[in-house]
């Protein structure tokens, strides 16, 4: 078998009590993208990172063409001819692009020798590739699809044969993502191998050759993508038959509950994030706002739930104005109808070293259900807690766990039962199934389309474009701070990539 | 006295109380370049000063006494290494901490083995720093304006103080055309970055806090064996503080360090030229208020005018590997 590429034979290893890969074996054959699909937390990226040499595996033995290696460390990893992509972009970003290529690969200990040497493999490596990146920009300059393709050319100038890429359309648009698998699709016509991991099934059946599945720390299936659908790899992730169209009904949308007529937000460094954005939602609608992240979504977002200062603008909540521009008081929209789902659940959702009972309150916790005096009412709150651990299926059902050692999914429900149980008129929701397993995002969804059947006004903020055109019963796109367009769900991807690229939105602003 | 010669030995002076800043805010470039915090440059200082100070007046010899001192400051930058890149402590406490046992340390070792008050024994021409007169200072003394310039300003100085001039292009050489020095600058911006290039992140903090203690030594040891002969407690008097403020007004870059180190000192220059001299409008000003104007307008000038000072990203914040 000597095309064989990598091997992995009974890797195992262990976090503390979490057994993040349990005897795992792998094949990947030599010229072909490998797709490994699973679920967050399923141990891909602890999986990869073994074979990258960043974690030790407990046991086991990795094979590179066929001759075992003892892989220490990233060194030893690029020695053998693996180079990696990471999720996050392991870049320094005050650094060229050339200065970012050579870093840990420099030639000699002064650095003008080896730069001008770096610079023309560089460009060697750029032509045969089809890579172009100016050299001499900064990474902070670049956007992200670039940046992307200075980590795949530091893999490439280390000479690796096997390139790992963990998540990369994670962060690009749907033309940028394309783009990307026309690369890979050069690199493997090269003779490259591909380990392309992601938990998007889209993306598997487009560009893998063969695709491995793994759940809850184990290598459940192996598959070759032709011969396999997006239904049976579904059903291996989860473990069970899973709905993967959301159903739902027609809306029938009511009176405008949330107003926002020309708001524009800048940040501390006084660059305008929000541009005179204007829109409506109404009651018993799903308004979805599409785009890449970074083009002021966020900060939307929290303008319009007090948590930022807006320059100017207004916002009628239930047409009655809140002073947006002004003071700030998310407690008092909170008592006015309006709930907020917070994009990044660990930093403004959650304390997670609180427990679940405390998180479940948290903003709440001056409702006089709650209080005993001026003292915490800790039983009601318990009491309060565990019903809404019941209702929204929460695990493990313990209103007294650290929230720090609830999944991804539970946390999410914590701040989903928090926001949703207040009975809110207006719903405003970022990212909500961020970091979420597929059994889980299933539940949130159907929950977001009750909440939409139940009258309420729902705002909803995503960077999955699937999620927002599933949801969604009016989308709009946002492009650098500007709402380019207003589009039905029934529209294309392309239709909207092109708008969340900022392509179509010009055209449509110059007629 | 003219205009012109006040200028010049004001500027003389602003040169010789600013070396130890300048040494020392290289010192602290290097770590924080690096993502290692470091309050403790004060701590480090004294504490070489204090060995310099001691050895050279047991040895006899200036060259045993400063590397006494390169010795101690490297060992202090090792034990605040220790603590915030192995055990991956709070940076700030440690360098606090080495701040004040050093402060304490240094007399109590002083006394016990000197019996003269914390004091080293004062030390003679064989065992401190001389001047250094530069060829053909005397000569051209007389020449107008450029010869005050020569020989008065730029000749006489400590070789230690060309040293320290001489360290801000070296330093600049280090950190942007070196191997070591774009690793370096790398692993205080994106620690993972470097780890992923398959780069040792712990080895290279501890080089940088090498460099960082060896910096400091050279300051130590211009106090206690050039600009005075010994060891004195306290000698250091906040220069550490002074050093680190100068290296966030100039941004972490070492030329900027040069020319914000020489303004403190020629605010401190100043603050001694004009004590007891009365001053025009305002007539006699407390000495207490001219010791403390360098200090005020350190506060001032850091509050105000340097725009956005930003750190390197990694700074102050230990590497664990994502998990």
């Amino acid at each position: 078998m000597d095309n064989i590429a990598i091997e992995l034979r009974g890797i195992d290893k262990s976090f503390g009590p979490v057994h993040a890969n349990n005897d795992i074996n792998l094949k990947v054959r030599k010229g072909t993208i490998h797709g490994i699909i699973g679920e967050n937390g399923a141990g891909k990226s602890t999986l990869m990172s073994i074979l990258y040499g960043f974690y030790q595996a407990d046991r086991g033995e990795i094979f590179v063409d066929g001759k075992e290696v003892a892989i220490r460390d990233p060194n030893t990893a690029i020695s053998v001819g693996i180079g990696m992509v990471h999720q996050h972009f392991m870049l320094v970003e005050n650094f060229t692009v050339l200065e970012n290529v050579m870093l840990g690969a420099e030639d000699s200990q002064i650095l003008n020798k080896g730069i001008a040497k770096a610079r023309q493999e560089l460009k060697g490596l750029e032509k045969e590739y089809a890579l172009e990146v100016n050299p001499d920009a900064l990474i902070e300059e670049l956007p992200v699809g670039l940046q992307q393709r200075v980590e795949i050319l530091k893999a490439l100038y280390r000479r690796a044969d096997i390139l790992i890429l963990d998540e990369p359309t994670g962060v690009l648009t749907p033309a940028e993502a394309d783009h990307l698998f026309r690369i890979l699709g050069q690199l493997k016509a090269q003779g490259k191998t591909i380990i392309l991991i992601t938990h998007k099934l889209r993306e598997i059946m487009a560009i893998t050759d063969e695709v491995s599945v793994m759940r809850r720390g184990e290598m459940v299936a192996t598959r070759t993508t032709r011969e396999t659908s997006v239904e049976e790899l579904a059903e291996l992730m989860v473990g069970r038959r899973v709905l993967l169209r959301v159903e739902k009904g027609e809306a029938s949308p009511g009176d405008v509950k949330l107003a926002v007529e020309g708001l524009t937000v800048k940040d501390s460094r006084g660059v305008t994030m929000v541009d005179d954005v204007s829109l409506e939602v109404r009651a018993g609608e799903i308004v979805g706002i599409a785009g890449v992240a970074g083009n002021g979504q966020s900060e939307l977002l929290e303008a319009i739930a007090g948590i930022r200062k807006a320059t100017s603008g207004t916002v009628l909540l239930n047409g009655q104005s809140v002073d947006v521009t002004g003071h700030r008081d998310p407690a008092e929209l909170r008592a006015r109808g309006l709930a907020h789902v917070p994009e990044d659940r660990h930093h403004v959702g959650l304390v997670l070293k609180f427990e679940e009972s405390e998180n479940a309150i948290l903003g709440y916790h001056n409702d006089p259900r709650y209080l005993n005096g001026v003292f915490l009412d800790i039983d009601a709150i318990r009491k309060d807690a565990e019903e809404k651990i019941a209702k929204y299926d929460i695990r493990p059902p313990n209103a007294r766990l650290k929230t720090a050692n609830f999944s991804g999914g539970n946390q999410q429900k914590i701040v989903l039962a928090r926001e949703m149980e207040r009975g809110p008129d207006v719903l405003i929701i970022g990212q909500p199934t961020r970091g979420v397993d597929v059994g889980a995002i299933e539940f949130i969804h159907k929950r977001i389309i009750e909440m939409r059947d139940q009258g309420k006004a729902v705002l909803l903020v995503s960077v999955e474009l699937d999620e927002i055109r599933s949801l969604s019963d009016r989308i709009l796109v946002m492009f650098a701070g500007r709402v380019v367009g207003e589009r039905s769900p029934e529209a294309t991807e392309g239709e909207l990539g092109l708008l969340m690229a900022g392509v179509e939105g010009r055209k449509e602003a110059a007629e | 006295m003219d205009f012109f010669h006040v200028l010049v030995v004001l500027l003389e002076s602003t040169i010789r109380v600013s070396v130890p800043l300048v040494f020392a805010a290289l010192a602290g470039l290097f770590t924080e370049r690096a993502g290692v915090f470091d309050i403790g440059l004060e701590g480090k200082m004294l504490g070489a000063a204090f060995a310099a100070g001691a050895v050279a007046a047991v040895t006899q010899s200036v060259w045993m006494g400063l590397l006494a001192a390169i010795l101690i400051s490297i060992l202090l930058s090792l034990v605040h290494g220790y603590a915030s890149i192995t055990q991956r402590g709070n940076q700030i406490v440690s360098g606090v901490a080495i701040n004040f046992i050093v402060a304490g340390s240094t007399v109590i070792l002083g006394e016990a083995w000197f019996r003269q008050g914390g004091r080293t024994p004062a030390l003679a021409e064989g065992a401190r720093f001389q001047t250094i007169n530069l060829p053909g200072a005397d000569a051209i003394r007389d020449v107008p304006v450029l010869g005050p310039i020569y020989a008065d300003l730029l000749s006489g100085h400590f070789l230690l103080t060309y040293l320290a001039f001489a360290m801000v292009p070296a330093s600049w050489w280090i950190l942007y055309r070196t191997r070591f020095g774009l690793r370096l600058r790398a692993v205080g911006e994106n620690p993972g970055a470097v780890d992923t290039a398959g780069i040792s992140v712990i080895w290279l903090r501890y080089r940088a806090v090498i460099c960082c203690g060896i910096l400091c030594g050279f300051a130590g040891a211009y106090l206690s064996l050039a600009m005075t002969a010994g060891f004195v407690k306290g000698m250091t008097a906040g220069k550490g503080y002074i050093a680190l403020a100068a290296l966030i007004f100039a941004k972490w870059r070492p030329k900027n360090v040069m020319f914000a180190c020489l303004l403190f000192g020629f605010l401190d220059a100043l603050a001694i030229r004009l004590q007891g001299t009365p001053l025009p409008l305002v007539g006699q000003v407390p000495v207490q208020l001219m010791q403390a104007l360098p200090y005020i307008l350190t506060v001032i000038l850091l509050a105000g005018f340097i725009g956005k000072a930003i750190p390197p990203k990694a700074g102050g914040v230990p590497y664990v590997k994502e998990r």
